[in-house]
């Protein structure tokens, strides 16, 4: 006798066999670019172009073309420094955390997530280089390399250090991991092609897959253990990263609470920039069987908590410098309620806390177009959750004398549209040649959790 | 990945300087490549003075420096002084005699047609500022003597009332000469005598030594200050009183009236001594300190200066803390006589003028008149012996251009019996001639160098003013060595051949050490101060008035009363000068311009200064933050109107505008040109005399242009953060010597605890020396000498208005300016606003140098790093640039290089001293001329400290203390920053911290636990407790 739990809802729907997914993700990579690709890859290299104009008069002229001064040494770089970086922990979240969890539902979603997650480190990497006054030593000074300058060593009490470890083993796992994953998928797209080119590339690139039980075994189990190696890094990245502001002594900046709302908060923009990516893959390749509403639900439901979390971290912020009787720490909190910046403080406060909690409506978080929405708005609140943390920290701290504003020039937003022509420059070719789900991983859930299999049964 | 981007870091990584090192074919015999050789010398401009030595590094000067033998500046200097090096290698200095369409003369050419027109022409005119060298006077008085006429010296800070009323009541046309350091009282109308009034090193000196206390001495001096503008001066009083001009004539009478008792004049003055704040209670402090007080007034109104000599009489100060018979000759420029001459010069009635170091076609308040009689060639012969192309030099047929003071000899007497010399310090640059040279030339007609004229009379006359030397080449020498010589005084004669071995950086210490040379054991520097004390103290108390008096009090009341009537709907304009640019004469000096206004703390402007409730009344004061500012149309009278930025200044006084003199230069330089507004078109002139204040017809429109003036600091108060400022009255600190201090604590486990008592870190050892220093709030006065000494000594970048508006000024040592809060109310908003009239405190704020320093830690390169002395260092090659460092300094003190400064034509305008060839002269070598995207900031001057180290080790001994001086300690005229090693047990240092630590010093932010290397010492406000305000 069978006893099964209630029917959850399938998690690929619209009948698809073996063979449709096989078809239905290849498709894309087989077919000459759509003009709906051409556009928006003409305008993400437009806009790579104009930022990398402003990258080019930064790094000529110098940081002077940003809007930095005296007091606030930091603005716009490490706001989209850790913006980016936040963005990036989705995507090994998960596939690799969701893949320990026996998450299923994670199958169809995290290949572009892990993409996603490459890019956006990629992009966020460009700002602590480019941040830098003399970034042309700079990136190589900030490693423990052995050089010919005598003793000189790097600091590795500086959090910045931290970083520069925490980043680069969190791309290179993340790198490896997702690379793995499109081994198999890069085979089946090598035993389709048709035309000697790509069935050369993809030859290559599917490092001579067999497909043999040997093969897969030995697959899940690298799979398994990156995910082991990968999981930890999830929380480390940002909680390094966190490092960089609570180890300071600037009021705002000097708060234990750091570390964990700082993962929370990556997880919650994450998550937010994978439905607003999804959502738009879905629709254009016509994907709405594999990335199913449960899945947005899913991850709707992530961001509610989350953002639920980044809300009571903001409060207990307030708390503990009522608490902590520092006239500082209690001045730069007030400040950024109430002080110039006080728009800031409160489009994060609406964007991260308020707006999010409308997931709580059923109607809501099973909508695209609200979800959508709502996905761009928390990127937008998390993008100001860091600025007010640097900027309005900063820009009052403990002598009077030095406060000032910080306004960014044109050349802080080309910098920051740099990075986005980058990435979507990046996430267009990887949507075009690339298979955007993981075909291996779906045609295993395909069985127990597909509406064929339920049909079937 | 990053493409452009890659390509730009390369191409910018390959810049090669070609550099070459030329040796010398014959190495002069006194110039070792990078040993420095230091001159006395004296700086000299208008009437303002200053005894200094330079420092010349391979025959270049770089630096200048206190002269400690002055017995005027005692080793003071100011931010004038400091930053006058830079004008010597100002790129637009003529360099060779021109004609009036620009073109170059040979000197013969010129000569010839000078002496020839001068022949012809009846009815010469030289026209100077006041001159302070007795020999340049002889030179010019044989000129005008041989061709017939007249030498005429005006101020563009005139103090024509005060001489003239010195002269009225005393027979002795001069200023006299004021010894703050002996008034226990000192009352000022107006007179800013620590920024910018008559002698500001000087007085500044006297000053600091009746505000300094410790645990010997609780006592120091009283000071009100009665002023219409905030000025320095009226920053550091105990008690300050805004007044308009209008109300200061009948201030000064009944300050008169109250002091002699009663009415004594016929004007009823009791409605003044009701009104006006702390005016009885000044009284009755000059009137408890009789030959103990001093009272001043900068007001340029005859009558006034009377009553105020009246005053000063009645209260015996004369023969007291003024002595009429050393007169001062810092102005001696005569009103009326230039005003005659720009008459006569309109009407056509002179044949020939020489301007001689003078620009009155810019600085005198007739100056757009005389403009137009040059301009229509009412004046056959006009002549020039302008340094640059000026206002009045543009104007001329020909300009014989004079050297910089830094070129020429010259002998200066700036107070009767006080001479010092100034020598050469470098070769004439251009083809330029000693302006003495071209007068004795043009006299004569036969060239006679200046220095052979200036010895003769000194030989006939300084010479035989002493016994100690019997041969007059030795004599010349030694003076020529102190740069000083005072009759009566003994030369210094352990100076041998070749002089003294400088041992001491910026030899500014040398005159502290006992005579006998050596560097003998520490602590030298009490002895000298304490003699100043113990004068202080048992000073003779003269209360017998003057015999030499004549005045009557009564009809100058009178007088006054007819004149002065104040309006209180009428607005009135205040001229002042700001501390740095003065008169304007440096205009093109880019240091001067980026020194911050110790009040405003802006910079590259001059602004129109409001009072808060005026501010209030137009609804502008919500919008004017942030440097935020709207034009107002100014019209003054018939003068044309003219649009200047406005500026809410605390302070104000109430229905007064102010508006500083020295800017709006149309011919200076491409530094100055466009810089603020020409006030001096407006300063009225009443019967010849040239008045600094309008009293009616000010009429003041608010535009709705906006502007925004670059200031370094935007925001006002200290929010109440006692951690900053700690401040007492001197009663208070009188029963306590810790009164004022904030002792924070924290909370621990185990009890509230000292900051200084718990720490993540190991510390440091410092087994040899430990630098730090000690900055006395009570002394330091904002006079930003130390800021300029910084930019020199250190090679710091002028960024320029735009810059600074961007908030990226460079400056290593700041001051910072706070005013006391509108309310002591808990809330920002009442914190964040200035109150109507503050308290102002100065905190100059430069790099902490912190035992546990925030940067050190979180460089990621360690390009900060902790030295073995206690100096938070910076490595500049190693520094990437990530500015981490800068924000995590909890006192703002790094400075970042956001572009390229030197050699990069963005920065050649503002910024000469690092973009033009000549310029770069000016460069310290010892200091690197920092690259863009790294990290500057205050070294303690540490290449100072390994000379002195090295001087000592060289000669086999310890460094003795006072040998080793920062820029800013050696600069500062009052003393207050006080720099030494903290493991010499003789230091003074140790000794300050010893006595103060338990005291006045302390840390700022202590409760960080950053462990600063510079301490504080409160600020003791001479008030009564009771009118203690927050």
């Amino acid at each position: 006798m069978h006893i099964g739990a209630p029917v959850r809802e399938p998690l690929v729907t619209g009948g698809k066999t073996i063979k449709d997914v096989t078809h239905d993700i290849s498709r894309h990579v087989e077919a000459t670019p759509n003009p709906r690709w051409l556009l928006a890859m003409a305008v993400s290299i437009a806009l790579l172009a104009a930022g990398t104009y402003a990258v080019f008069r930064t790094v000529w002229d110098g940081i002077g073309m940003w809007g930095l001064n005296k007091t606030v040494g930091w603005a716009w770089d490490i706001t989209n420094f850790v913006w980016w970086v936040g963005i990036g922990h989705a995507g090994t979240l998960i596939s690799a955390v969701l893949l320990l969890f026996r998450q299923k539902w994670r199958t169809s979603i995290n290949r572009a997530a892990e993409a996603m997650t490459i890019f956006a480190v990629i992009c966020a990497a460009q700002f602590p280089i480019l941040h830098m006054g003399r970034p042309w030593l700079g990136a190589y000074w900030a490693l423990p390399l052995p050089n010919t300058f005598g003793s000189l060593w790097v600091n590795f009490n500086s959090p910045l250090l931290w970083d520069v470890f925490a980043i680069s083993t969190y791309f290179t796992v993340s790198l490896v991991f997702w690379y793995i994953g499109l081994v198999p998928d890069f085979a089946t797209i090598r035993d389709r092609a048709k035309g000697t080119i790509s069935r050369a590339v993809y030859g290559a690139l599917s490092l001579g897959w067999t497909g043999g039980a040997k093969t897969w075994q030995r697959y899940e189990t690298v799979s398994l253990v990156l995910a082991g190696l990968a999981t930890p890094l999830v929380l480390s990245v940002h909680t390094i990263v966190s490092f960089d502001f609570a180890t300071s002594v600037i009021p705002g900046w000097h708060t234990t609470i750091f570390p964990p709302y700082f993962v929370a908060g990556a997880i919650f923009s994450g998550f937010a920039m994978v439905l607003t990516l999804m959502i738009i893959t879905r629709k254009v390749y016509k994907l709405e069987d594999y990335i199913t509403m449960s899945h947005i639900e899913l991850m709707n439901i992530v961001i509610i908590i989350t953002g639920s979390i980044v809300g009571i971290a903001y409060i207990t912020e307030f708390f503990v410098a009522w608490y902590s009787g520092v006239e500082y720490e209690q001045y730069a909190f007030i400040n950024r309620a109430t002080g110039p910046y006080w728009w800031a403080y409160w489009s994060m406060m609406t964007c991260n806390v308020i707006s999010p909690q409308l997931f709580w409506f059923k109607k809501i978080r099973t909508s695209i177009v609200a979800t959508f929405i709502l996905s761009i708005v928390v990127n937008i609140g998390m993008w100001f959750e860091r600025f007010v943390i640097i900027v309005t920290s900063l820009h009052r701290d403990y002598l009077p004398s030095s406060w000032a504003m910080f306004s960014p020039t044109i050349y802080d937003v080309g910098v920051y549209l740099f990075t986005f022509g980058l990435f979507f420059t990046l996430f267009f070719l990887f949507a075009k040649f690339f298979p955007v789900i993981n075909m291996a991983e779906v045609k295993s859930v395909l069985k127990s959790s597909s509406s064929t299999e339920q049909i079937n049964r | 990945m990053m493409g452009f981007g890659i390509a730009a870091v390369s191409l910018a990584a390959c810049e090669a300087p070609v550099k070459y090192a030329i040796p010398y074919l014959n190495k002069p015999v006194d110039v070792d490549p990078s040993v420095p050789n230091y001159y006395a010398s004296t700086y000299a401009s208008g009437g303002d003075y200053c005894s200094i030595v330079v420092k010349t590094r391979e025959g270049r000067p770089i630096k200048i420096e206190g002269n400690q033998y002055s017995t005027i500046t005692q080793g003071g200097t100011s931010a004038e002084v400091q930053a006058s090096v830079l004008s010597l290698y100002d790129s637009e200095r003529l360099r060779f005699p021109i004609t009036k369409d620009g073109k170059e003369v040979s000197w013969e050419a010129l000569d010839k047609t000078v002496i020839n027109s001068l022949r012809q022409s009846r009815n010469l005119r030289v026209i100077s500022n006041t001159l302070l060298s007795p020999s340049t006077k002889a030179v010019i008085q044989e000129f005008v003597s041989t061709y017939g006429g007249e030498h005429i010296m005006y101020d563009p800070a005139s103090s024509f009332a005060l001489t003239e009323a010195h002269r009225e009541n005393f027979g002795q046309a001069a200023v006299p000469s004021y010894d703050f350091s002996r008034a226990d009282v000192i009352v000022s109308f107006g007179a800013d005598f620590l920024g910018t009034w008559l002698s500001p090193v000087e007085f500044s000196k006297q000053y600091s030594k009746t505000r300094k206390i410790g645990a010997a001495k609780k006592n120091m001096s009283r000071h009100y200050q009665f002023e219409s503008v905030m000025t320095v001066t009226g920053a550091n009083a105990d008690y300050r009183s805004p007044i308009r001009p209008s109300e200061e004539g009948m201030a000064v009478t009944a300050l008169y009236n109250l002091i002699a008792g009663g009415n004594t004049t016929s004007v009823n003055t009791s409605a003044q001594a009701g009104n006006i704040q702390y005016l009885r209670k000044a009284a009755a402090d000059l009137q408890k300190a009789r030959g103990r007080s001093l009272v001043v007034s900068s007001s340029n109104d005859v009558a006034v200066q009377r009553m105020v000599n009246a005053i000063n009489q009645a209260l015996g100060n004369y023969g007291a803390t003024i002595d009429i018979n050393t007169p001062a000759y810092y102005r001696q420029g005569d009103d009326r006589r230039m005003a005659q001459f720009v008459q006569e010069a309109a009407k056509g009635s002179i044949e020939a003028v020489v301007f001689y170091d003078c620009n009155p076609v810019y600085d005198y308040a007739g100056g757009m008149a005389l403009g137009k009689a040059l301009e229509e060639n009412r004046i056959r012969t006009k002549i020039s012996t302008a340094q640059q192309l000026d206002e009045t030099a543009v104007l001329c047929d020909f300009v014989a251009p004079d050297h910089n003071y830094l070129e020429s000899w010259n002998d200066y007497e700036p107070k009767r019996g006080h001479f010092s010399l100034s020598q050469p310090v470098i070769r004439p640059i251009f083809n330029t001639r000693q302006a003495q040279e071209s007068f004795l030339l043009w006299t004569s007609g036969t060239a006679s160098p200046y220095l052979t004229y200036l010895q003769n009379r000194w030989q006939s006359g300084q010479f035989g003013q002493q016994s100690q030397i019997g041969n007059f080449q030795q004599f010349w020498d030694t003076a020529l060595y102190t740069g000083i010589f005072v009759p009566g005084q003994p030369l210094d004669l352990t100076i041998g051949a070749g002089g003294r071995d400088e041992q001491i950086e910026g030899g500014p210490s040398t005159a502290q050490l006992p005579a006998g040379g050596a560097v003998a054991t520490t602590g030298t520097r009490t002895p000298a101060a304490s003699a100043d004390t113990a004068r202080v103290a048992s000073a003779p108390v003269t209360t017998a008035p003057n015999a030499l008096y004549r005045g009557s009090a009564d009809s100058d009341a009178r007088l006054i009363a007819g004149s002065y009537k104040s309006n209180p709907d009428q607005l009135e304009l205040v001229m002042y000068q700001k501390v740095g640019l003065g008169v304007g004469r440096q205009a093109n000096n880019p240091w001067l311009q980026e020194l911050p206004d110790p009040i405003t703390k802006a910079t590259w402007d001059n602004y129109l200064s409001i009072p808060i409730d005026l501010a209030t009344e137009w609804g502008i004061d919500g919008e004017l933050t942030e440097g935020r500012s709207r034009k107002a149309r100014l019209k003054v009278g018939n003068s044309p109107e003219i649009e200047v930025p406005v500026l809410i200044q605390p302070g104000q006084a109430s229905g007064t505008v102010g508006l500083a003199l020295g800017y709006g230069r149309m011919s200076a330089g491409k530094v100055a040109k466009g810089v603020g507004v020409n006030a001096y078109p407006l300063l009225p002139v009443v019967n010849g005399v040239t008045y600094y204040s309008v009293q009616q017809g000010v009429s003041v429109e608010l535009t709705s242009d906006r502007y925004s003036i670059a200031q370094t600091q935007t925001h006002q108060t200290y929010m109440g953060r006692e951690t900053i400022l700690q401040d007492a009255t001197l009663a208070e600190y009188q029963v306590n010597p810790k009164a004022g201090r904030f002792e924070p604590k924290i909370a621990t486990a185990h009890g509230p605890k000292d900051p200084d008592s718990i720490s993540l870190w190991d510390g440091h050892i410092y087994p040899n020396h430990h630098w730090a220093m000690a900055i006395d709030l009570n002394s330091c006065t904002g006079c930003s000498a130390c800021t300029i000494a910084c930019n020199v000594e250190n090679n710091i970048p002028v960024v320029g208005k735009a810059e600074v508006l961007n908030r990226r000024d460079m400056h290593w040592m700041r001051i910072d300016r706070y005013y006391s809060s509108r309310s002591a109310v808990e809330g920002k908003e009442d914190l964040e606003k200035a109150s109507a009239n503050p308290e102002v405190t100065f905190q100059p704020m430069l790099c902490q140098h912190c035992n546990n320093a925030p940067c050190e830690t979180v460089c990621p390169v360690a390009a900060t790093t902790h030295s073995t002395e206690g100096i938070n260092q910076m490595a500049y090659s190693r520094c990437i640039g990530t500015r981490y460092c800068a924000n995590n300094c909890p006192y703002k003190v790094r400075r970042f290089n956001w572009f390229k400064y030197h050699d990069n034509e963005q920065f050649a305008g503002v910024n000469p001293q690092m973009n033009d060839e000549l310029g770069k002269m000016v460069l310290n070598p010892d200091v690197t001329v920092r690259a863009r995207g790294i990290m500057e900031k205050c070294t303690f001057c540490v290449q100072r400290i390994q000379v002195g180290k090295l001087q000592a080790k060289r000669d086999g001994r310890r460094p003795a203390d006072g040998e080793i001086v920062t820029a800013c300690a050696s600069a500062c005229p009052t003393d207050a920053i006080t720099f030494g090693d903290l493991n010499d047990e003789n230091s003074r240092i140790r000794q300050l911290m010893e006595s103060e630590s338990e005291g006045r010093a302390y840390s700022v932010l202590k409760e960080i636990g950053t462990r600063p290397n510079v301490y504080y010492l409160t600020k003791i406000r001479n008030k009564d407790l009771e009118e203690t305000t927050a």
